[in-house]
C-alpha cells in the first residue's frame, strides 16, 4: 500500500522553538516521505499547532534544521514555505463566502490571458482537479456560502493544490464534519498520498489516524514521544504516549474494561 | 456574483414569454460530477422562470426591486403629470442623473469592501471649487485645471483610506470627518463672494447642458446603442465559443440572443427618445463609458477580483496574499477621484461653484443610488450598473418632484424613505439568503 521514498521529502531535525519564557518545542525530529500520511497527534497544548506553524513559515525555528528533499533549508516566512510547496490548510479555512468556487480555488493566483483573468481555463482547470480528486461539488460557479462544511473543506483542501504543492498540511480537517463529509475527506486524503503527495495530518480523532495515516508522529509536551507504524501499532499504546503516563485516567479504564472482560 | 443583475433583467424579460416553447440548443455541457440534489436549471425559457423564481425566494434578488421600482415610480408621476414621459423630460433625467451617478460609481467600489465613504459629496463640492479657483482666480488652462483637480481628489480618497487602512480609524468616522473638514475647506475657499462662476469653455462645456454627442446628429444616439449592443454579441459569441472548446458549461445560442435583444430594445428605445428631443448629453456618454470600464475592471482583472475577496473575508484575502491594506486605500483613492469627477460634472450643469456645491442631500442620493441599484451594504455582493440603476430611479423622483413643483422639504422626506427603503430590501434580503444557505 505504501511506496515510501528514501529520502523524506522534508524531515525536520531537533527543532526547537521559544515563545518567551515557553518552550513549546523540544529537538523535534519528523519526517515525511512522499506518498506517506503522518498522522500529528497530541494534547491540547502538545505542540502540535506551532510545529506545523515552523513548517508553514509563520513562526521560524529557533534551532535545528529543516530538510527539504535532502537538502537542508531556511523557512523564514509563509512565502519560503509555499515556494518549496509545502501547502497548508488551516483549521479555520478562511475562503471568501461571496466568490465561487472557482474564484476561491485561484485566489491570489489568477490565471491571466492578455492581462484578463482567464474564467474558462481557471474553470476547465479546476472541474478537471475536483474531478480527479472525485469532490462532488454541485457547480464550480456557485458561491462558498452555498456549500456544506464539508464540501468547504475539500475546496479547501483543493485549493492547497492549485499550486502543485509536494507536503499538504491539514489541520483537523474533519473536526466539524459529519459522518459522511469526514468519510469523503479521508477519501481525498488518500488520493493525495496516491498522488504521491507528503501529507502531514493534525488529528484528535484516533479513528481518523488510524484509517488513513500510515505513521503516527506523537507530540508531548513539546517533545517528540514516539512514532509508530500504524499497522503494528494499537489504540491504546497510541494514547498512551500521547498522555504520556501508564497510570492515568485512560490506562485505568482502559485495565479495569480488560479485567472485566477476562472475568 | 457579479451577474446577478444581469440574469435577473434577462428573467425578467422572459417573464412574459413563459408559454413560448424551450428554446433551441439543448446540448447540456460534459458534466462529470453532479451532486444528484443540485437543482440543475431545465432547458429553455421555463428553465429561466423557475430558476427566477427560486432565486427571489432565496433573495438572490438582483435588480428585481430596481426594475418594478422604476416601473410604478413612472406611472405615478405619468399620471400625475402627462409631461413627466415626454421625450423632453427623459432627456433631462439622462443628463443630471450622470453627476451623482459618478458619485455612486466611486461607492460602490466602497460597498464592496462592507465599508462606506461619507464624504464624497463634500469631495464632490471641493472639487468643483478648486477648479473654479484654479482656472477663474488664476487663470490656469482648464485642461491643466481639471487634471488637478481629479488628482487632488483621489489624494483626498488616499487619505481617507491611509487613516482607515494603517491606523485602524473605522472608514465610517474618517469619511465623517472628512465630509464636515472638506466642506469647511470649500467655504474657506469660496470665502466672502461664496460663488464663483466658471466660463462656459473646456470641461465645463463638454459636461454642461449643451454639449451633445457628435453634435446632435442623429445617427450619434444610434451609432452608441449599436457599438454596445453589438459589443455585447461578439463578446458572448467568443466566450461561448471558448467556453465549447474548453469543454465547459456555456451560455446556449437562445440564452444570449435573449440578453442582446434585452440590450438592444433598451438601447435603441433609449437613443430614439432622446434623439427626439436633443440628443445624447456628453455627460451621459461619459458616465456610460466609465461604468463600461469600471464593469471590466471588477469583473476582469485581478484588482477587481481582490476587492471582491477582501469584501467577502478578510482573512481568506489576507492568506491568499492579497495585501490588504493597499487594496483598502487603493479603493477610497477611487472613491476620491469619482467624487472629484462628480464635482465637475456638477460645476458643468450650474457653471459655476457655490457655497452649496455638494451639498444638500448629493451624499445621501449618491448611497441611496448604489444601494437600489443592488449592491450590498454589508460588501462583497454587487455590481458598477447599480450606479446606472439606483441613479434612473433617483434622478426620476427628483425630476418628478421637481415637475410638480414639491418642496424641498417633501423632497428630502421621500428621498430618505427611499434610501430606508433600500437597505431594507437588501437588508431583508441578505436574510433569506442566508436562510437559503446562499450567504
Amino acid at each position: 500500500m505504501v511506496h515510501v521514498s528514501a529520502t523524506p521529502v522534508l524531515a525536520l531535525r531537533g527543532v526547537s522553538k521559544r515563545f518567551g519564557a515557553v518552550q513549546a518545542l523540544t529537538d523535534v525530529e519528523l519526517e515525511v516521505h512522499a506518498g506517506e500520511v503522518v498522522a500529528l497527534v497530541g494534547d491540547n497544548g502538545a505542540g502540535k499547532s506551532t510545529l506545523v506553524k515552523t513548517i508553514a513559515g509563520v513562526h521560524p525555528i529557533d534551532e535545528g534544521v529543516i530538510e527539504w528533499e535532502g537538502n537542508p533549508v531556511s523557512i523564514n516566512k509563509p512565502h519560503d514555505a509555499q515556494g518549496l510547496g509545502v501547502a497548508t490548510v488551516y483549521q479555520d479555512l478562511a475562503l471568501c463566502d461571496n466568490l465561487d468556487v472557482v474564484g476561491n480555488l485561484y485566489l491570489g493566483r489568477e490565471l491571466l490571458r492578455r492581462g484578463v483573468i482567464d474564467e474558462v481555463t481557471m474553470e476547465k482547470n479546476s472541474r478537471e482537479l475536483l474531478s480527479t480528486l472525485s469532490i462532488r461539488i454541485p457547480s464550480v460557479r456557485i458561491p462558498i456560502a452555498s456549500l456544506s462544511g464539508g464540501q468547504r473543506q475539500v475546496v479547501a483542501i483543493a485549493r492547497a493544490l492549485i499550486g502543485d504543492p509536494k507536503v499538504v498540511i491539514l489541520d483537523e480537517p474533519t473536526a466539524a464534519l459529519g459522518v459522511e463529509q469526514t468519510a469523503q475527506v479521508l477519501d481525498l486524503v488518500e488520493r493525495l498520498r496516491e498522488r504521491n503527495l507528503g501529507v502531514i495530518l493534525i488529528s484528535h480523532n484516533m479513528a481518523d489516524v488510524k484509517a488513513v495515516a500510515d505513521t503516527v508522529a506523537v507530540l508531548r509536551l513539546g517533545k517528540n514521544n514516539g512514532s509508530f507504524s500504524v499497522k503494528d501499532t494499537s489504540h491504546e499504546e497510541i494514547i498512551a504516549a500521547i498522555t504520556g503516563a501508564t497510570e492515568n485516567a485512560v490506562t485505568r479504564r482502559a485495565g479495569r474494561r480488560s479485567t472485566e472482560a477476562a472475568k | 456574483m457579479s451577474d446577478t443583475s444581469k440574469v435577473s433583467k434577462t428573467d425578467t424579460a422572459a417573464e412574459g414569454q413563459t408559454t413560448v416553447a424551450p428554446a433551441d440548443d439543448p446540448t447540456a455541457a460534459p458534466v462529470t460530477v453532479v451532486d444528484p440534489r443540485l437543482l440543475v436549471r431545465e432547458e429553455g425559457l421555463k428553465g429561466y422562470w423557475t430558476e427566477f423564481k427560486r432565486k427571489v425566494k432565496g433573495g438572490e434578488i438582483g435588480s428585481l426591486p430596481v426594475v418594478l421600482g422604476l416601473i410604478i415610480i413612472w406611472t405615478i408621476f405619468q399620471v400625475k403629470n402627462d409631461r413627466f414621459l415626454s421625450a423632453e423630460n427623459l432627456s433631462n433625467i439622462s443628463f443630471y442623473l450622470a453627476a451623482t451617478g459618478m458619485l455612486a460609481i466611486g461607492l460602490v467600489f466602497v460597498l464592496l469592501l462592507g465599508e462606506i465613504d461619507l464624504s464624497v459629496g463634500s469631495v464632490s463640492g471641493l472639487a468643483s471649487t478648486l477648479f473654479a479657483v484654479f482656472v477663474v482666480n488664476h487663470s490656469v488652462n482648464p485642461w491643466l485645471g481639471l487634471i488637478l483637480t481629479l488628482l487632488i481628489g483621489v489624494g483626498i480618497g488616499m487619505l481617507h483610506g491611509w487613516f482607515f487602512a494603517k491606523l485602524g480609524v473605522p472608514a465610517f468616522v474618517v469619511t465623517l470627518a472628512g465630509f464636515l473638514g472638506w466642506n469647511g475647506l470649500m467655504l474657506w475657499l469660496l470665502g466672502s463672494t461664496g460663488t464663483i462662476n466658471i466660463p462656459d469653455t473646456g470641461p465645463v462645456h463638454l459636461l454642461g447642458q449643451r454639449s451633445f454627442f457628435m453634435d446632435q446628429a442623429i445617427i450619434g444616439a444610434y451609432l452608441l446603442a449599436g457599438l454596445g449592443v453589438a459589443s455585447l454579441l461578439i463578446g458572448s459569441v467568443i466566450e461561448q465559443r471558448r467556453r465549447k472548446a474548453a469543454g465547459v458549461p456555456f451560455r446556449t445560442n437562445g440564452e444570449i440572443a435573449l440578453r442582446v435583444g434585452a440590450l438592444a430594445v433598451a438601447a435603441f428605445v433609449a437613443a430614439y427618445v432622446l434623439n427626439s428631443s436633443a440628443g445624447v448629453s456628453n455627460a451621459l456618454v461619459i458616465f456610460l463609458a466609465c461604468l463600461v470600464i469600471v464593469d471590466f475592471v471588477l469583473r476582469r482583472t485581478t484588482f477587481g477580483r481582490k476587492v471582491f475577496a477582501v469584501g467577502g473575508g478578510i482573512e481568506a484575502a489576507r492568506r491568499a496574499g492579497i495585501n490588504v491594506p493597499m487594496i483598502r486605500i487603493t479603493v477610497f483613492a477611487i472613491a476620491g477621484g469619482f467624487a472629484a469627477i462628480g464635482g465637475m460634472f456638477f460645476a458643468g450643469q450650474t457653471q459655476s461653484a457655490s457655497l452649496t456645491s455638494g451639498g444638500g442631500n448629493t451624499l445621501m442620493l449618491a448611497i441611496a443610488a448604489a444601494v437600489i441599484g443592488g449592491t450590498s451594504l454589508f460588501g462583497g455582493r454587487g455590481t458598477v450598473w447599480s450606479a446606472l440603476l439606483g441613479m434612473l430611479v433617483i434622478q426620476s423622483i427628483q425630476t418628478g418632484l421637481d415637475l410638480l413643483n414639491m418642496n424641498t422639504s417633501i423632497q428630502y422626506m421621500i428621498t430618505g424613505a427611499v434610501l430606508l427603503g433600500a437597505v431594507v430590501i437588501d437588508s431583508v434580503s441578505r436574510k433569506s439568503q442566508k436562510a437559503a444557505g446562499r450567504a
